[in-house]
């Protein structure tokens, strides 16, 4: 079942004159033979490699939570105690924190990082692409923790004073939105840290997004803007269907570090555990949880609830990816039906 | 031919270094836990192995990892800020005493407020990290700090946002002077806070109450000191109004009764005495009673008592208050009386 024909044989049924003309001789051909082998069998070991680690890892996420999970089953879902002492726990404030700044960082994410990538492929100037591009990555390879402190230092206390008041003012006096900026201007909360989760996401997707923007073949834009599409109408209808996988690709892979950023959330994030409708009040993250309180978690109840928050996160990962694929699968399925 | 004459050769000096590190003269002795008392247990130990060659290794990992690696006896001596109950001792096998004395300092940002201007009590502080006192110009707090001017402004309460010995003497306070925060919120090195904001370490409190104004936090007294944050007076049990510093920390330590408390379970907070500092608590060690590696035991109690003797003025350098002679005395008896090795003998 080898792909891999053993040239020995391949070789004695082929012709005897050619034979007579080959300067390779049989040793080096059998140890090239051998060396094949050996990539294809160790290229295979690391991939599988790979998938026992990610079973692994589920595995013993699992077997740390059993005790949490016998314990309050369903519930833990739904219950927005977190009390260490009476050991009650619930993951509802963690999950909702997550998911409100992984959306609020991907609100604000996904369009400026569409612009920046419109702007480096289709409207900048030749000059200015490569040194733009590259200040873009650069923002990428900021380590999380600088983030975090420059939020917690420079940017929640500019927040506090100068923006805040302005967003209470104007969206806080719409009656129903209102109730999303109630609470002390704190500078510091769920908004901010959304803020800065957007921040660093910006680069990832950009990038993806202006690789993908630039393999677009110059002939399917050139005949659109033939047939008289102005610029905008060239990008939504011929540049961003054309580039859709890699697109959805760069948004998940923003996602991705959104839902599992730790140092720069835990700094700006308020890590208090109480649901508030309000995105200017502290809040909480699974990963900011996690990083808080595992070292000292006294008891095997309270190290099993926590366990159970990563096996949470990582459901919550695998379901975005899976989200992610279906709808790659869906829009793949309208091609060729719509024009 | 070439694996078996690699065999040998890796055998031998398997063996060299075995015989070796019998016959080698320093001992390593491990410990890990509290994150408190990490800084005087590192100068210690730097002090120590300069005057003897024996290395300590201290991991500090948290008072529950320490806790949770005695357990599994992977280090010689684990450490916790909060000091495990008699029947939890008795279930481990495990002997506890303190080291040294350290504690908490509430600390404020108000614009115009020196440190030690603002006076507190107790159930004062348990409301306002309740939630029940949101302005500062609160007629409570007006009234006891008659003279100051306190601005109409929200109260922002911050705490720990990770588990530690710091909080667990805070809460154990306010579970002390206030039986609501006691019936609401209980103590551990976690608790369900009420309201306000958590910070990661004394650093993080420290940097939400300089940023936030109208914030009032808590930390660790060699942390308030070093970094000169607006500290308040808190009136203790005996009714004065004390500062925190090295001589009201003393006071408290002394005036703690620790040959009655089982299993040296003793919590420094509102202790009774003129000039205590009503908030403080010792930091502790957990040992095996009964050591089946006598002589690891016997290096592990040769630091310490190394350290009681020796270490109080690095101890003091760094803010820490090191313990009475008399509370010492205490505690090398219980070393001789209940350390004993697997034929009964004792240790020390």
């Amino acid at each position: 079942m080898s792909a891999v024909v053993n040239p020995l044989q391949r070789r004695a049924q082929a012709d005897p004159a050619a034979l007579m003309s080959r300067t390779i001789s049989d040793a080096s051909l059998r140890k090239q033979y051998r060396l094949d082998q050996l990539f294809r069998h160790a290229t295979r070991f690391f991939a599988f490699l790979v998938l026992a680690l990610l079973a692994g890892i589920l595995i013993s996420l699992l077997v740390g939570s059993l005790s949490s999970i016998r314990t309050f089953g369903f519930g833990f879902f739904a219950s927005a105690e977190w009390n260490p002492v009476t050991e009650q726990f619930g993951a509802l404030v963690p999950i909702v924190g997550t998911l409100t700044t992984s959306a609020i960082a991907l609100l604000i994410g996904i369009p400026v990082s569409f612009g920046i990538a419109l702007f480096l492929t289709e409207l900048s100037p030749k000059w200015l692409r490569r040194p733009l591009g590259t200040a873009v990555e650069l923002l990428a390879a900021i380590p999380s923790i600088i983030y975090g402190m420059w939020g917690l230092f420079v940017f929640a206390p500019v927040f506090a004073t100068h923006v805040q008041p302005i967003i209470k003012s104007t969206l806080g006096s719409i009656p129903v939105i209102g109730t999303l900026f109630k609470g002390p201007p704190m500078g510091i909360g769920v908004l901010t840290a959304g803020i800065i989760l957007a921040i660093m996401v910006i680069p990832f997707i950009a990038s993806v997004m202006r690789d993908v923007f630039e393999i677009v073949p110059a002939v399917l834009k050139e005949s659109a803007y033939a047939l008289g599409s102005t610029t905008w109408e060239v990008v939504w209808h011929v540049v961003l269907p054309y580039t859709k996988v890699g697109v959805v690709g760069g948004i998940m892979l923003g996602l991705g570090r959104a839902l599992g950023e730790t140092m720069a959330v835990t700094f700006v994030i308020g890590n208090a555990h109480r649901l508030s409708a309000s995105l200017m009040e502290p809040g909480n993250s699974i990963a900011s949880a996690l990083a808080n309180e595992f070292t000292e978690a006294v008891g095997d109840l309270y190290l099993s609830a926590l366990i159970e928050l990563g096996l949470v996160l990582f459901f919550i990962t695998f379901v975005v990816l899976a989200l992610s694929k279906l709808l790659l699968l869906r829009l793949a399925r309208r091609e060729g039906r719509m024009t | 031919m070439y694996f078996s004459g690699f065999c040998e050769r890796f055998a031998v000096l398997l063996i060299a270094v075995g015989l070796a590190s019998h016959t080698a003269l320093a001992v390593d002795i491990t410990g890990a836990g509290a994150t408190f008392p990490y800084p005087i247990y590192a100068k210690w130990a730097e002090a120590y192995k300069a005057k003897t060659g024996n290395n300590l290794n201290y991991q500090s990992i948290g008072s529950g990892g320490g806790i949770r690696q005695i357990q599994n006896k992977t280090v010689d001596f684990g450490a916790s800020d909060m000091p495990l109950k008699l029947e939890e001792l008795e279930k481990s096998g495990l002997l506890q005493f303190p080291t040294v004395v350290g504690g908490d300092v509430p600390v404020v940002n108000l614009p115009g407020i020196k440190p030690g201007e603002i006076k507190l009590t107790g159930p004062v502080l348990a409301d306002i990290y309740l939630g029940k006192i949101k302005k500062w110009n609160d007629p409570v707090l007006t009234s006891l700090n008659p003279g100051v001017k306190l601005p109409d402004q929200d109260i922002t309460v911050v705490h720990r946002s990770d588990g530690s010995g710091t909080t667990f003497i805070w809460v154990n306070y306010l579970s002390k002077v206030s039986p609501e925060w006691k019936d609401k919120v209980g103590e551990g090195t976690s608790v369900n806070w009420p309201a306000g904001v958590g910070g990661k370490g004394n650093e993080g409190v420290a940097s939400y109450v300089q940023r936030i104004a109208g914030a009032i936090g808590y930390v660790e007294y060699a942390y308030a000191l070093q970094n000169k944050l607006t500290y308040t007076l808190i009136q203790n049990r005996d009714g004065n109004f004390v500062a925190p510093n090295i001589e009201t920390f003393k006071a408290a330590a002394a005036g703690a009764q620790w040959d009655k408390a089982p299993g040296m379970y003793l919590i420094l907070t509102d202790q009774s005495g003129k000039n205590s500092w009503p908030i403080s608590g010792a930091t502790f060690i957990l040992v095996y009673k009964s050591q089946d590696r006598p002589d690891r035991a016997k290096e592990v109690l040769k630091f310490f008592d190394w350290a009681y003797a020796d270490g109080d003025k690095l101890a003091m350098d760094l803010d820490y208050v090191p313990l009475p002679d008399s509370v010492v005395k205490l505690i090398q008896a219980s070393w001789k009386n209940q350390i004993k090795d697997a034929s009964g003998k004792s240790v020390w």
